[in-house]
């Protein structure tokens, strides 16, 4: 196991010296003058020079990459063109509302779609699965800004129960910090919730189609006990794999919840970064995402070992 | 049991609305809470010009001269000034009990250092650097400014509002190169800038500088007394425009400095927000053109636009109400002290067949004429769009390219031809007091000093010396009105109209003065 877990690891080395290279090389391939956005209309070619020459765009592609390698292996992931801090401290600023989005939404998606999946697998067929499903069709179907204008219309400006926008760190109280997640979370994890009711259902079905959970059937098991007991567990794998895709799928998504509801995230801080070719913000923080990335892949591939103790690594 | 945890729920519920409720009003003192113009990721208002920038260092730091409602320029950090007789020597006095944010005293010496690196990057700066035989201090208190000949500008380039805005800053962060930032904010304005709670993209704190003194006169523009009545301003950039509408509707935000003008509907029928035009001048729209590659670089072609453009088209199709547009032949901007109609037949008359004709004299033969619209913009893509209608309306085979504003901004400055990626145009904006004399209007400069579109004619080179050069304001009228009809002949570029955005806020808040800059000094915040 431990060896499993050094080699994948390791394994994360070539993975980000390829993202590194990519990202970098896409960025630079890419049209648009860092140092033109910041001189303005009224600039010479001249002061637009001497600003990419400050900033050390007007070196050679593969020197200024060699440069960005060697502070970052030396832990310094740059520093903004435009706001002149460090990349790591704008990730640090960033990440607590994005991280704080990212558990509201898993958990608030899981525990209402598991169920959900449960549910419509138990009573396949019925009136009661074709509802869920819809819901999972319709949940698929509606951009996350749709979904989390109509919440915002309803909850916020219409009932007035919660606020429209806006983030407040867990120091601020439970109170403002929950309250301020709620629409984010319901809003981006609508779809994340109807691929995981359907993942659930698909697997239940399978397992409940088995000789075992029909012996268990036969022997008078209670409903609850026989489907959370017995056939969940078994349909665990694949329902963690997907929750394990969705979280990353999410870091994906939080780019218009975090514009949609103003919560100051990463996703914003990397478009806003990419509309103006800061270059050290975009590389530093995809550089770290992919990192998330391969840390949520492996624990995923853990918790195989502790759900299924077949699986031996 | 059931009927408990149901209680437990509703309870749990409204606990946690009204902790969401309570946070938000609670407040540390009087907070304004407003929507800037845009994103602030740059801080040095000398290091860029970006319109963000500016607005914020308004709040920090303070000018030497400022313009007032009428434009004309007034004293601020300055008591007393005087020129020689022959006009070559000019002497500030600074004001007694002037202080940067850390506590200094400000000194002439600090003015000095921030004039010359304002001027090493700004286009008026630099005019009058070129006329600047010294510039030294005298005392804490006093310097001088001696000149090579007599200029009329002197006052107009210190109390200039539009970027670069001549702000003053210590001494130590004025000597910082002026190609790169500045590495602390410091001002001596009437907020300080709280640096700890900056998130760059999302929230910007100011909070009242307590030993700031405002002059005694009524505030008036950017000039007057600077009186602060609120303990803290919080900028939160929303990047979504109806959410943040919405805010303001809900009372979450105090104030919205640029509402995009299709939503204003939302709003102006809500007892508790006021809607209106801040700027009484606003933006003028223009379409910047090519003069090197073809068919622009024939003048005939570029008169044709003039006839085929019709600014109330552009102003309808981009800005849409009525209320907040204007049709202005002004190069140099209606309601400013350079306004002129001079030459303005063909831009104020739409004649389709005659600019037809005219790019038939000028040999048009179906070039492809490449427009770049930045699609990210919410006014200049749908002001890219009617130029692409207008455009092919008079025969033109327009090759549409969208690209976003980073892309555009580098692009703009190729004069490559159009197969090996150039340009023939595009249409951007600029604020009227950006562009209010021939000074600091870059995009009608020509020959060595051109902008993009690199127009040159001689005449206009004559003209923008002689105005900088005279003093007597009926002559600079008269020089205005040459300058226009050169312009408007040679086609420089073609003005499309100019419309005043609105902002909105809460009826709690009062005394917002008009000004193209949101300066949060003079407003009351009723609780």
């Amino acid at each position: 196991m431990f060896a499993y877990i050094l080699r994948r690891l390791l394994a994360t080395i070539p993975v980000l010296a390829i993202v590194a290279l990519v990202v970098f090389s896409i960025l630079h391939i890419a049209p648009g003058d860092p140092a033109a956005v910041i001189a303005g209309d009224q600039a010479t070619p001249e002061q637009i020079l001497a600003i990419r020459a400050k900033l050390g765009l007007d070196l050679p592609f593969h020197e200024q990459f060699l440069l960005w390698v060697g502070n970052v292996l030396r832990g310094d992931l740059g520093t903004s063109i435009f706001s002149n801090l460090p990349v790591g401290h704008l990730f640090l600023q960033r990440v607590e509302p994005t991280v704080a989005l990212t558990i509201a939404t898993t958990l608030v998606t899981v525990l209402l779609a598991v169920p959900l999946g449960v549910l419509a697998a138990w009573k396949a067929g019925t009136f009661i699965d074709r509802a869920v499903m819809s819901f999972a069709v319709l949940g698929f179907s509606f951009p996350v800004f749709v979904v989390g204008y109509i919440f915002i219309y309803i909850f916020a400006v219409k009932l007035q129960i919660l606020p429209i926008q806006g983030y407040r760190p867990l120091a601020d109280g439970i109170g403002p910090f929950l309250s301020h997640l709620v629409l984010p979370s319901l809003a981006l994890g609508m779809s994340f919730m109807a691929l995981i009711a359907r993942i659930t259902r698909a697997s239940m079905l399978e397992v409940l189609s088995q000789d075992h959970i029909r012996t268990a059937r036969a022997k008078g098991l209670p409903a609850r006990q026989l489907l959370f007991d017995h056939a969940l567990p078994n349909s665990a794998v694949p329902i963690v794999t997907i929750i394990g895709v969705g979280v990353a799928l999410l870091l994906g998504g939080v780019v218009v919840t975090e514009s949609v509801f103003a919560i100051p995230g990463l996703g914003r801080l990397v478009v806003d970064a990419i509309l103006h070719r800061d270059y050290p913000v975009i590389q530093g923080v995809l550089l770290l995402f992919s990192l998330v990335y391969v840390f949520v892949n492996l624990a995923v591939d853990l918790l195989y070992v502790v759900i299924d103790p077949r699986i031996r690594y | 049991m059931r009927s408990a945890r149901r209680l437990l729920c509703a309870a749990a519920l409204v606990a946690l609305a009204a902790g969401g409720l309570a946070a938000e009003a609670r407040a540390e003192g009087t907070v304004i809470r407003s929507i800037p113009i845009g994103n602030l990721k740059v801080l040095d208002p000398i290091w860029t010009t970006a319109y963000i920038t500016r607005n914020h260092a308004y709040m920090v730091w303070d000018t030497l001269f400022a313009l007032d409602e009428n434009n004309e320029p007034k004293p601020q950090m300055v008591e007393d000034w005087t020129v020689s007789d022959d006009r070559l020597v000019y002497t500030f006095t600074l004001r007694d009990g002037l202080k940067w944010h850390d506590g200094a005293p400000v000194t002439a010496e600090d003015c000095v250092a921030s004039l010359r690196r304002w001027a090493a990057r700004d286009g008026m700066g630099q005019a009058l650097m070129s006329f600047t035989e010294s510039l030294e201090a005298l005392d804490d208190q006093s310097f001088e400014l001696t000149l090579t000949q007599p200029v009329g500008f002197v006052l107009d380039a210190l109390g200039k509002i539009d970027s670069n805005v001549p702000f003053m800053m210590p001494k130590r962060l004025a000597e910082t190169d002026p190609n790169e930032q500045i590495s602390e904010v410091i001002g001596s304005g009437p907020f300080r800038f709280v640096a700890d709670e900056w998130i760059p993209g999302s929230k910007v704190v100011y909070e009242k500088f307590e030993d700031y003194k405002p002059r005694a006169e009524p505030a008036s523009k950017a000039a007057g007394g600077k009186v602060v009545h609120v303990d803290r301003v919080e900028s939160i950039y929303m990047p979504d425009a109806g959410v943040a509408v919405q805010a303001i509707a809900s009372g979450e935000i105090d104030l919205h400095e640029s509402p995009p003008t299709d939503l204003l509907a939302l709003v102006e029928s809500n007892p508790d927000v006021v809607v209106r035009p801040n700027d009484p001048q606003g933006y003028q729209l223009f379409m910047p053109l090519n003069h090197l590659n073809p068919p622009f670089d024939k003048k005939e072609a570029r008169q044709a636009l003039l006839w085929g453009t019709s600014q109330e088209e552009y102003m309808a199709g981009v800005i849409g109400d009525a209320r907040r547009y204007q049709t202005c032949p002004a190069v140099y901007g209606c309601g400013g002290t350079a306004e002129s109609s001079a030459g303005s037949e063909a831009l104020m008359t739409l004649d389709v067949e005659r600019a037809k004709k005219l790019l038939a004299d000028a040999g048009y033969a179906g070039h492809r004429v490449v427009l770049m619209d930045p699609a990210d913009n919410p006014t200049l893509h749908p002001a890219a769009l009617m130029g692409v209608q207008t455009l092919r309306r008079m025969g033109l085979d327009v090759d549409v390219q969208a690209m976003d504003w980073s892309t555009l901004v580098q692009r703009r400055a190729s004069k490559a031809p159009i197969d090996e990626g150039g340009w023939n145009t595009f249409i951007t904006n600029a604020t009227v007091t950006g562009i209010a004399n021939p000074l600091i209007h870059n995009f009608v400069k020509n020959c060595e000093q051109a902008g993009y579109g690199w127009s040159c004619d001689e005449r206009v080179q004559k003209l923008n010396q002689q105005w900088a050069l005279e003093t007597d304001s009926d002559k600079r009228k008269e020089l205005i009105d040459e300058l226009q009809r050169v312009h408007l002949d040679n086609v420089t570029y073609v003005p499309l109209g100019q419309y005043r955005p609105a902002i909105i806020y809460r009826k709690e808040l009062s005394g917002v003065i008009p000004g193209p800059v949101l300066f949060y000094w003079n407003i009351e915040k009723k609780s």
